[in-house]
């Protein structure tokens, strides 16, 4: 069994309790096993009856499952959030220059910084976006950053979510749970409140709306009712109290973005969207895509129409991106990173790639596009014949992969059928970027309920915990 | 409002209302199938009730033969087409999951939690024995949704849309309802034996009870229970609930606050049949024939059906 950081327990040590999480611990010592048994179950049927839940792909059509919840909170200090916030905020600021420069004057391929055919050859990068101006010139105005604590308990980003990032409602119905089910905590404890999250949204959303529009239409977009998000979608909507619309609502007229409503057509200023940009527009991208709208694409080079996240921020997120953002940071802004990179390899750098087929079973190997924990190796947990099949794969096509030693992750104390065990987690923060930056204390913290576990995805068997960031 | 919300709304309440009126309806076949009656009788009585429900065809294509415990299955809990009471509850939840920003919290978790409950009440209701408690429950749950409705939504479009679903299905199915008897067989001619008059006070009873009306007729008429009477209660009379007038009375209203112009087309089309039942004597509709002024209604119920579809929930292309 490898070491790893316990977030609760110095050393895993059961009587070396951290400071911040004694008040906790000496509460949950007093709990008895029928009670906590009873909320869990309490949170679990709440969650079903309010429909928390996500639909599971491959799986018969229209299943749908409770992302587990995990009733022990997660607990970071003021100190550690500062930092972090610290990093975020200049981690997405330079990745908002990132992108505005590489479709503009790509001053960072001139400079030698990252090689072109990184970029322009990328799949995600959108020739459509080149010399088109966006609202202050800001592409991600939601990204959620997956941040992972290794070794003696440093804080590393694992990715950059700069697409369509989701995980906030969770982040917002766990917060909601601990309050219904445990009041008196919040009473030993202070907790920066993450409530007001829908209000910094939309303020952010009407902040980048076209200019000349004083008083912005925003509307949330979604796939529709069986995408695995959709809660989140309808969720966010609502609290926003903005209208939910799907593709088939909304139309393109005279260079302007329509929706249908029973008083007929409504002008649309801002789509916060939650589809991907292959499917946004069938006469730009897939042309078989029916969750699009035709004609979006020219009305929003126009600048006539705010997206949100913009078109072509793929780019910036791809896995093959990742090892430069440290270097755009000194790039852009003259300054060191804050938040650290996990060290990286690119198996497309030929002594690069044979370090990595010489060491698979000890690494992480993931595709440069994949997401939500498919398509990926994990050296240490996987069979001699998973690793062999996987180095094929590699060898035939080395640029589609990167590889990073196995991060021996953090882990925090949870409920699993034995009783109480340390499980490894992660945390997304929501970093929201419009006229300023601005984010909630906190964010998603996921955590993988198999033992041993790495990934902490919902769709491969992971569950959340409350967030909490301790003020004082 | 967005048109497809709109449209969402609508159904909602119409899947809803339509599982309870289903079960209503299905109620009234249990309880007349306990009376003595000949054996042809009674499956004239289970076809009626396919008939009515357009199942006719989908059921003979399933079964050979045609027996009470076959019919209550396929249109109570068989998921193999979209009528039956589970497949319309199902509907109304995935209608509801649809707009779930648009309803109050309470709204949307009273159809999440029918959804949720329904197969254990299935199975915990003994439904091959004694279907009655089901049919109890469903008829529950939708007086329960249409309360938490009226008690937590803001009084704008989306409840008007909900309210203008809820009374063109109820219009629809109490039609339904008052026709089975009719479905099918032909006028019937000739004097009666009195014990087919005696059938025919329990059939009658059973309707009755069926949309809730038993007192209320005791309390209206303080007589003898005929057909023309029900007829004239389900129909005709503006303040009985589920009658076609009391139901067109809200569709009206309903349809005025969505529109905001008094000429509208599909106003007035929903007026004028309003105007008709509203000035109409029970005496005017057995002579034109009771199947066939219902069979007419139902056809326009439909067409008003359509009209409000095309001109607020789903508009051509712009």
């Amino acid at each position: 069994m490898r070491k790893f950081f316990d977030e609760m327990y110095i050393d895993g040590a059961s009587n070396n309790v951290r400071d911040h999480y004694r008040e906790f611990e000496a509460w949950l010592a007093t709990q008895s096993p029928k009670t906590v048994a009873r909320k869990r179950a309490e949170a679990d049927l709440i969650f079903r009856r309010v429909g928390i839940t996500f639909a599971v792909y491959g799986n018969e059509a229209g299943t749908e499952r409770v992302i587990p919840f995990d009733i022990i909170p997660r607990m970071i200090t003021a100190s550690e959030w500062a930092h972090m916030e610290a990093g975020l905020e200049q981690r997405v600021r330079t990745l908002n220059m990132f992108i505005h420069d590489i479709y503009h004057d790509q001053n960072i391929v001139k400079a030698g910084i990252i090689p072109p055919e990184q970029i322009f050859r990328n799949a995600q990068y959108r020739p459509e976006m080149q010399g088109i101006s966006v609202a202050s010139d800001i592409y991600a105005h939601i990204a959620g950053v997956d941040i992972v604590r290794a070794g003696q308990g440093e804080f590393y980003v694992l990715e950059d979510n700069l697409r369509v990032p989701s995980g906030v409602s969770y982040m917002l119905e766990d917060r909601k749970m601990m309050m219904r089910l445990f009041p008196e905590l919040f009473a030993k404890h202070q907790v920066a409140p993450v409530a007001h999250y829908p209000d910094m949204l939309l303020d952010n959303l009407r902040s980048v709306a076209p200019i000349g529009v004083t008083d912005p239409t925003v509307v949330v977009m979604t796939p529709g009712m069986y995408n695995s998000a959709y809660f989140e979608h309808a969720f966010l909507a609502q609290q926003m109290g903005v209208e939910l619309v799907e593709g088939q609502d909304l139309f393109v007229n005279d260079n302007a973005v329509y929706m249908r409503t029973t008083r007929g057509p409504k002008r649309v200023d801002v789509i916060y969207r939650r589809i991907d940009d292959d499917y946004m527009d069938p006469l730009a991208f897939r042309a078989d895509s029916t969750l699009g709208v035709p004609g979006l694409l020219s009305v929003y080079r126009s600048g006539r129409v705010t997206l949100a996240n913009a078109i072509g921020t793929g780019v910036a997120d791809d896995k093959s991106i990742y090892p430069y953002v440290p270097d755009m940071v000194r790039f852009y802004l003259s300054e060191e990173p804050i938040l650290n990179n996990v060290p990286t390899y690119q198996c497309r750098k030929k002594d690069e790639l044979s370090y990595v087929l010489a060491n698979l079973p000890e690494l992480v190997v993931k595709e440069v596009h994949g997401a939500g924990g498919y398509g990926m190796l994990v050296g240490p947990a996987s069979t001699k014949e998973e690793i062999e099949s996987f180095r094929q794969r590699i060898i035939a096509r080395p640029d589609g992969y990167i590889a990073q030693p196995t991060l021996a992750l953090s882990a925090c104390p949870t409920f699993v059928d034995s009783g109480v065990a340390p499980r490894h987690i992660d945390l997304r923060p929501f970093v929201l970027s419009g006229k300023t930056i601005s984010m909630v204390p906190g964010g998603l913290t996921r955590v993988a309920l198999k033992e041993g576990s790495l990934v902490v995805n919902s769709s491969q068997g992971g569950g959340t915990k409350d967030t909490w960031i301790l003020e004082n | 409002m967005l048109s497809r919300t709109a449209d969402h709304l609508f159904w909602m309440a119409r899947y809803t209302e339509r599982a309870e009126n289903t079960a209503r309806m299905l109620d009234v076949n249990v309880q007349t199938a306990l009376l003595p009656q000949s054996a042809r009788a009674a499956e004239q009585g289970w076809r009626a009730t396919l008939g009515i429900s357009e199942l006719q065809e989908a059921f003979d294509r399933k079964y050979d033969k045609l027996t009470p415990r076959d019919v209550l299955h396929f249109m109570a809990l068989d998921t193999s087409h979209s009528s039956s009471i589970t497949s319309c509850l199902r509907s109304a939840r995935e209608n509801a999951r649809a707009v779930r920003g648009t309803l109050t919290t309470e709204v949307w978790e009273t159809h999440n939690t029918t959804w949720l409950e329904m197969q254990n009440q299935i199975d915990e209701s003994d439904f091959e024995n004694d279907p009655s408690p089901f049919f109890e429950w469903v008829k529950h749950r939708s007086h329960l949704s249409r309360g938490v409705t009226l008690g937590t939504m803001l009084q704008d479009e989306a409840l008007f849309f909900i309210r203008l679903g809820t009374f063109l299905e109820r219009a629809d199915n109490t039609a339904r309802i008052l026709d089975v008897k009719f479905h099918g067989a032909s006028a019937q001619t000739g004097e009666k034996s009195s014990h087919e008059n005696q059938l025919d006070f329990y059939y009658w009873a059973a309707i009755l009870r069926s949309v809730s009306a038993f007192e209320i007729y005791r309390k209206v008429y303080r007589d003898a229970i005929t057909p023309a009477r029900v007829a004239d209660l389900l129909m005709l009379k503006a303040d009985m609930p589920r009658s076609l007038l009391a139901s067109l009375t809200e569709v009206v209203n309903n349809l005025s606050m969505v529109t905001g112009d008094p000429h509208n087309d599909t106003l007035r089309f929903a007026g004028k049949l309003h105007a008709e039942l509203k000035f109409a004597t029970i005496n005017d509709v057995l002579h034109e024939g009771l199947h066939d002024y219902l069979t007419e209604f139902l056809e326009d119920i439909y067409e008003l059906g359509n009209r409000i579809s095309r001109e607020f929930l789903v508009p051509l292309a712009a």
